[in-house]
C-alpha cells in the first residue's frame, strides 16, 4: 500500500508513527492489508514544501533567543525517516490533487500515486486587508513568523537599530517578541536594565530589537485564551519588558516605514511584523469537493468525507470534548494525536482520537500562562502570591480553568476537564488550592496510580 | 515491565523516598553532602490525604505517556516503556505539566523540567529505583504490573 503524506510536520510525523505502530500492533491484521493491497508494511512518501527535516514550528522564537539551534530543533532524531522507512521529497509543493486518479500533482507537473493520502498541511499566515501593506508589488514589505525560513529572515533583517512593530498580540505575535526583544533580570524590572545573558548560549542573535511596538484589534493580550484580569497581568509584565502596547487598535494603513492605527496614532517603524492569525491549508481538498468548515471536517480517525483521503493537524478541526463543538485545535499535540490515529486508520487500524481539547501552555520572559477547555459559563477566582487562577464550570464539572503564573501539578486539572468528573466526587476546594491526588475519592486514586493491580 | 506501585495503607509518611530520590539526582557520592542545606525538589512527591492517609506519587510511566505525545520538542520519549527525558532538547515550555494527569512532570531549578526516569539516566548504583530500594516500609514496590489509567 502506498501512502503519502502531505507535509512533514507534527501530524505527519504523527501519522508516520501511527502506521508503523498499527502495523506492529496485535490487532493489526496483515492479511487484511495485504487484501487491500500490498505487503504488511506501507510505503510511505513524505512531500513538504518546507525543506528542512521536521523541526518543531514553536521553537523559531526560542531559536531567535538562544535558546536552542538548529539541531537541537529537529522534532524527531536524525534517522526518522530512515527508521520507519519513508521516502521523503522536501522542497516540493503539491498543487492539486485527483481522487480518480489517485494521484497528487506537484508545481513542476509530476505526479505521485497513492493508496491512502493525508494532508497534513497545517496552516499559513493570515494577512489582514491592511491598505499598502504587501499584496501589490509596490506594496509595503512585511515577515511573517510561521516557519524557520521566517525566522531566519527577520533575524536576517534584525540589528540593534531597529524599530519593529507587530500586529498582533496573540501568541505567535507575542512569542515572536519574545524571540527578538531584550531579556531584562527579575531585579533589573524596577529600572537598572541590566540584561540577562541567555543560558549563555553561543546561538544567541546577537541583535536584539532596539524597539518592538505591538497593535492589536482585540481589547487585550493572547484575547483567544486569556479573560481581561489575566490579560492585564500578563500585559503588565511584558510592559516591564519594555514592549509597548496599542490595544483595541487595529493597524489602518502602513507605507513601509510607518503605520496608522485606527486612533489615528502614528507609529514609524523599520521591520513590519504581521502575526493576526493563521489560515488552514485546506484548499487542495476543497477543490475537490471535501467537507470543509473552518478547516477539513473529519471523523475521529482522520478520514475525511472523500473516500481514502484524511487530514490532520492545524488543517482538519477536532471535536472539542469540552463542548461537543467541531473546531480548528491549532496545538503542537493535538496535531500529534490527530496524525496518529489518521495514521493508524490508514495502515488498517481504527482507534479514534476522542480527546481533543484545548490546552495551551506557554511562557513569555520567565511568566507561566495554562488554559484548558472552555472559559465561559460560571467562574471562580483564586489570586495568590504564585500567581492568577480562574476556573470555570459548566453542569457541576470543571469545564476548562486559566492560570498565570505557577503552573506546578497543573495537569491534573486538565485530567478533571477531560474526564469531566462531577466536581462533588473530588474535594475541589483541595485541589483548586493546590493540584493533588489527595483530592480524589481512594478508590479512584488507587485505581489512577496503580492500574488494575491493587 | 516493572513500574513503581505504591500502597498507601503501608506508607507511613516518613518521607525517605524525597529524599533518596533527591540523592540520587544530585550527582553527589554521600547523602548528607547531597542534602546539607538543601531545599529538596524531588521527583517523588509524598501528598497528605484524609484521615492520615498517605501515599508517594511519582511518574507512572504510562502506557498513553501524554506528555510524550504532546512534548514540543520530541524531548520526552519512550525507549523500552520508560518515559525518558532528554534535558538537552526541553525548552521548558510546560506543556507536558499541563497534560500529566499525575502532577509528575514537574518544574526544576537549573534544568527546565525533571521527571522520574526509573534511576536509569542518573548513574544511581541500584538496580531498582532508589525511592522503592530505600523506602522502609515496602509501600512503594518495583514490580511487573498493569498500566495505570491517569483520569
Ligand atoms: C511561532 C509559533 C509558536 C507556536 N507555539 C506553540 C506552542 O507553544 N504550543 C503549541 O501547542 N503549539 C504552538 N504552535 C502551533 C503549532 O506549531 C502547530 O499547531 C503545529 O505545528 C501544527 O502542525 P501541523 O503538522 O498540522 O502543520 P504545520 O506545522 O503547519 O506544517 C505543515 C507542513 O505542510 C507543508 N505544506 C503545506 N502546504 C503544502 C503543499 N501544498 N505541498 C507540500 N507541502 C505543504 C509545510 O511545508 C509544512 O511542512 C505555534 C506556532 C507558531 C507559528
Ligand atoms: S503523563 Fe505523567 S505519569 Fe504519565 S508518563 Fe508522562 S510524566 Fe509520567
Ligand atoms: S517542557 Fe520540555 S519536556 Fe515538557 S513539553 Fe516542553 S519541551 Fe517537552
Amino acid at each position: 500500500m502506498r501512502i503519502v503524506i502531505i507535509g512533514n510536520s507534527t501530524a505527519a510525523v504523527g501519522a508516520v508513527e501511527g502506521i508503523r505502530a498499527a502495523e506492529r500492533s496485535n490487532a493489526f491484521d496483515a492479511e487484511k492489508q495485504a487484501k487491500a493491497g500490498g505487503g504488511s508494511s506501507a510505503e510511505i512518501t513524505i512531500i513538504a514544501g518546507e525543506r528542512e527535516h521536521t523541526y518543531s514550528r514553536p521553537l523559531i522564537s526560542y531559536l531567535l533567543e538562544g535558546k536552542t539551534d538548529e539541531e537541537r530543533m529537529k522534532y524527531r532524531p536524525n534517522d526518522f525517516y530512515t527508521i520507519n522507512n519513508v521516502k521523503t521529497m522536501l522542497g516540493r509543493t503539491v498543487a492539486s490533487v485527483d481522487p480518480k486518479a489517485k494521484t497528487v500533482t506537484l508545481e513542476d507537473g509530476s505526479t505521485v500515486p497513492y493508496d491512502k493520502l493525508l494532508l497534513a498541511a497545517g496552516s499559513r499566515p493570515f494577512i489582514p486587508p491592511i491598505a499598502g501593506l504587501g499584496a501589490a508589488s509596490d506594496g509595503a514589505e512585511y515577515h511573517t513568523f510561521q516557519s524557520l525560513a521566517d525566522a531566519k529572515k527577520l533575524e536576517a533583517a534584525l540589528t540593534e537599530q531597529s524599530r519593529v512593530l507587530i500586529i498582533g498580540a496573540g501568541l505567535i505575535g507575542l512569542k515572536c517578541a519574545e524571540g527578538i526583544g531584550r531579556h531584562l533580570k527579575e531585579d533589573a524590572l524596577n529600572g537598572d536594565s541590566a540584561e540577562i545573558s541567555l543560558l549563555g548560549n553561543k546561538a544567541l542573535s546577537e541583535n536584539r530589537a532596539a524597539s518592538i511596538t505591538i497593535a492589536e484589534f482585540a481589547p487585550r493580550v493572547l484575547p483567544s485564551i486569556l479573560d481581561e484580569d489575566s490579560a492585564a497581568i500578563v500585559q503588565s509584565h511584558l510592559e516591564k519588558q519594555g514592549l509597548v502596547f496599542h490595544l483595541g487598535n487595529a493597524v489602518s494603513s502602513v507605507d513601509g516605514h510607518s503605520a496608522v492605527l485606527a486612533d489615528g496614532t502614528r507609529v514609524d517603524y523599520d521591520i513590519l511584523v504581521v502575526a493576526s492569525g493563521v489560515k488552514p491549508n485546506i484548499e487542495l481538498l476543497t477543490e475537490i469537493g471535501a467537507k470543509s468548515g473552518r478547516a477539513i471536517i473529519t471523523d475521529p480517525c482522520g478520514r475525511s468525507s472523500l473516500p481514502d483521503i484524511f487530514a490532520a493537524g492545524d488543517c482538519a478541526e477536532s471535536l472539542d470534548v469540552t463542548d461537543g463543538e467541531s473546531r480548528v485545535l491549532a496545538i503542537l499535540p493535538n496535531a500529534y494525536l490527530q496524525g496518529r490515529a489518521a495514521g493508524k486508520a490508514m495502515a488498517g487500524l481504527d482507534e479514534p482520537f476522542t480527546e481533543a481539547m484545548p490546552v495551551n501552555s506557554i511562557g513569555f520572559f520567565g511568566l507561566h500562562i495554562g488554559t484548558a477547555g472552555a472559559a465561559k459559563g460560571e467562574s471562580s477566582v483564586i489570586k495568590t502570591e504564585s500567581g492568577y487562577r480562574r476556573f470555570f464550570f459548566a453542569e457541576k464539572r470543571l469545564a476548562g480553568f486559566i492560570i498565570v503564573g505557577d503552573v506546578n501539578r497543573a495537569g491534573i486539572y486538565t485530567a478533571l476537564v477531560r474526564s469531566k468528573l462531577p466536581i462533588d466526587a473530588i474535594d475541589f476546594d483541595l485541589v483548586a488550592k493546590k493540584p493533588q491526588l489527595a483530592a480524589f475519592a481512594p478508590k479512584e486514586r488507587r485505581k489512577m496510580l496503580n492500574g488494575e493491580t491493587v | 515491565m516493572k513500574r513503581i506501585y505504591v500502597r498507601e495503607e503501608w506508607c507511613i509518611g516518613c518521607h525517605l523516598c524525597e529524599y533518596y530520590c533527591a540523592f540520587a539526582n544530585s550527582g553527589e557520592d554521600d547523602m548528607a553532602d547531597a542534602l546539607r542545606g538543601v531545599k529538596i525538589n524531588p521527583r517523588i512527591q509524598v501528598e497528605d490525604a484524609d484521615g492520615g492517609v498517605t501515599y508517594a506519587v511519582s511518574c507512572r510511566h504510562c502506557e498513553k505517556p501524554r506528555c510524550a505525545e504532546g512534548c514540543i520538542t520530541g524531548a520526552l520519549t519512550v525507549i523500552d516503556g520508560v518515559i525518558r527525558l532528554d534535558e538537552d532538547k526541553c525548552v521548558g515550555c510546560y506543556t507536558c505539566i499541563m497534560l500529566c494527569p499525575y502532577g509528575a512532570i514537574t518544574p526544576s531549578k537549573g534544568k527546565p523540567v525533571q521527571k522520574c526516569e526509573l534511576c536509569l539516566s542518573n548513574g544511581a548504583p541500584d538496580a531498582t529505583p532508589s525511592c522503592a530500594a530505600h523506602c522502609p516500609n515496602r509501600a512503594i514496590v518495583f514490580e511487573e504490573g498493569a498500566s495505570p489509567c491517569g483520569l
